[in-house]
């Protein structure tokens, strides 16, 4: 299942980045990102996602290891790197002064685009990115998803092979979110390769057709969306005993219902265990709490998420929020 | 939607590119001029309160204390209010590159494949295409106030380009510490420290009516030699000549900031490279 490395689009090997102070950023990160896929560094705070596309984008140097980006060396050819990616950070990096019709004209001169190529590009990604109403006031009187489709605007002027996001969605209402969530979609759709850090589980599971789970500086679990989750194991039953019901007796009941040991949590009064065969176990297990008199408060059959995903195999529970 | 091919740069080319970035960063800050044009008006308003303040509350005092009267003090305030004006353009400066530095543009701007001197370069540029617009204003309304030259054109721009290199050299301080500073906020809790810079200087004060200690370090203020320098060239009255720099005002005045501007610049730029590290 792994991405053959010789036509990677994004490949890092053995990163290191070491900050005075402040100890390792990324202490070996290994990641290789098919080209025309949505991949995603999921991690908490600290974790070195945004340390690791500050590298990749070279703005930053690595201290150790290597990493190619479209086919050219991160370190010993930034110049090319820069003439083939697209880089979206936290904040929107616009002018707020300008609008965004000149926003885009400015990078886009940047970029070395003569002023006729430069002013057709501009109008082109307003048309593309539905700013064309908006073209011309201050871009500090858009809104946030505005300000972000602009953002995303302004990186693909290059019509950039790879795409670094930087957690796009952070701040945003889910309006806006799911603006931005359809533009990255439909630029995977049309060849560009995108690696997005994010701090939100839904965000990675609907995005990214594989996900790089970081902790602590490196890649501790990488795969799909659907591959993660199993690894955390099946659908899990969950019982709310009401109070006043005997904890212990419950769990058996349900031990003997499922054949599988329970968890109990006596805090919650709940009791949770794993299950095979979905539907038809919770009918089974109705009967059997209805036969031994349990009118259980809530029955629930979960699903894993990304969130048992993480909290299996980082450090603590994904905090969800501000910060990088 | 296809994307527009890029004209390749060569070698030979990367001058020509670098000076073409310089322009479009350069443009971008004079379109904010355009766009707010109050931003200006605050930049003018201390000068402008400093000639009513100084012109007239005071005016008659210092002149007392100049054996002037209160109208020729002002003909000797108001070359210094032109320089201490180039100065308070640090404090812009410095915010402004702050601002860059944080708010993401200057990574964006790393990330491209442009010059990244051009950043430095554009601002510094702007600095001075706006510090044109602020010397006009302030000399239409120093005519207005009761200023006015008393030389040929030639002397006139000799001046304006002496305080031209002024503003040139302090836009050079102010990017080294917009690059240095933590944040905009941070950069405006520093703004009043230009304020010793622009007044211990021959500016406001003849520097012979200052304290002794002080009138030393006034005098080797680099504002000071564009100061004398340029009342000479304006043919507006000075205080007694009363140090070295101000009986070498002109080369002085030349010296001092290609000397500031030899320093922070490459400071600047190291700083710039510095960013990846």
């Amino acid at each position: 299942m792994s991405t053959d490395r010789r036509d990677a689009a994004i490949l890092a090997e053995g990163v290191r980045k070491h900050y005075p102070g402040r100890g390792a950023a990324l202490d070996g990160l290994d990641l290789a990102v098919a080209p025309g896929t949505v991949h995603g560094l999921l991690g908490p705070n600290g974790a070195g996602k945004t340390t690791a596309v500050r590298i990749l984008a070279t703005l930053v140097r690595l201290d150790g290891g290597s990493a190619r980006v479209a086919g050219c060396d991160v370190a010993s050819d930034p110049a090319r790197v820069r003439a083939r990616i697209g880089l979206a950070g936290q904040h929107a990096a616009l002018d707020e002064v300008l609008s965004g019709r000149q926003n885009l004209e400015m990078f886009a001169r940047l970029h070395h685009l003569r002023a006729r190529a430069a002013r057709r590009r501009a109008g082109a990604l307003l048309e593309r990115f539905d700013l064309e109403a908006a073209a011309d006031r201050p871009v500090r009187n858009y809104s946030g998803g505005m300000r972000r489709r602009l953002d995303l605007a302004v990186s693909l002027i290059r019509g950039a092979d790879v795409l670094f996001l930087d957690e796009p969605s952070t701040g945003l209402d889910p309006r806006s979110r799911n603006e931005v969530w359809n533009a990255v979609r439909e630029l995977a759709a049309s060849g560009t390769t995108v690696l997005l850090t994010t701090q939100y589980l839904e965000e990675a599971d609907r995005l990214c057709s594989r996900i790089s789970l970081m902790d602590r500086g490196r890649v501790v679990a990488e795969g799909s969306p659907s591959e993660l989750k199993a690894r955390v194991g099946g659908s899990r039953l969950e019982v709310a005993v009401p109070a006043g019901r005997d904890l212990a007796a419950a769990a058996g009941s349900i031990s003997a219902a499922l054949c599988a040991a329970p968890e109990i949590d006596p805090a919650a009064r709940r009791i949770s265990a794993p299950v095979r065969g979905g539907v038809g176990a919770l009918g089974r297990l109705a009967r059997t709490l209805d036969e031994a008199g349990l009118q259980a408060d809530d029955v629930s059959l979960r699903r894993p998420d990304l969130d048992d995903v993480f909290l299996r195999l980082t450090a603590g529970p994904i905090r969800e929020g501000k910060g990088r | 939607m296809s994307a527009p091919t890029v004209v390749a740069a060569s070698r030979s080319s990367r001058l020509a590119w670098a000076a073409a970035d310089t322009w479009v960063v350069a443009r971008r800050h004079l379109w904010h001029l355009l766009r707010r044009p109050d931003e200006l008006l605050g930049t003018l308003m201390i000068p402008v309160l400093a000639v009513a303040m100084f012109g007239f509350v005071f005016g008659d005092a210092l002149g007392a204390a100049m054996a002037v009267p209160g109208t020729e003090y002002r003909e000797f305030l108001l070359p210094g209010l032109f320089a201490l004006t180039m100065a308070f353009g640090i404090g812009n400066t410095t915010i402004a590159t702050a601002a860059d530095v944080r708010g993401g543009v200057l990574d964006r701007m790393r990330s491209l494949p442009m010059s990244p001197v051009a950043f430095l370069a554009g601002r510094s540029l702007a600095d001075v295409l706006v510090a044109l617009v602020e010397l006009a204003i302030l000399m239409g309304l120093g005519v207005l106030f009761g200023w006015q030259w008393h030389s040929g054109p030639g002397p006139v721009l000799a001046a304006l380009a002496l305080l031209i290199l002024l503003r040139a050299a302090c836009s050079w301080v102010g990017i080294l510490l917009g690059l240095l500073v933590s944040g905009p906020e941070a950069a405006m809790k520093y703004f009043a420290l230009v304020f010793p810079l622009a007044m211990v200087a021959d500016t406001v004060v003849p520097t012979h009516l200052m304290p002794g200690w002080l009138a030393g370090p006034a005098g080797w203020n680099p504002l000071s030699a564009t100061v004398v320098a340029i009342r000479d060239l304006f043919g507006n009255p000075a205080g007694p000549s009363a140090s070295w720099v101000a009986d070498h005002a002109v080369p002085m005045a030349v010296a001092w900031p290609l000397a500031i501007t030899a320093l922070c610049l490459p400071l600047a730029l190291a700083r710039l490279r510095g960013l990846a590290r």
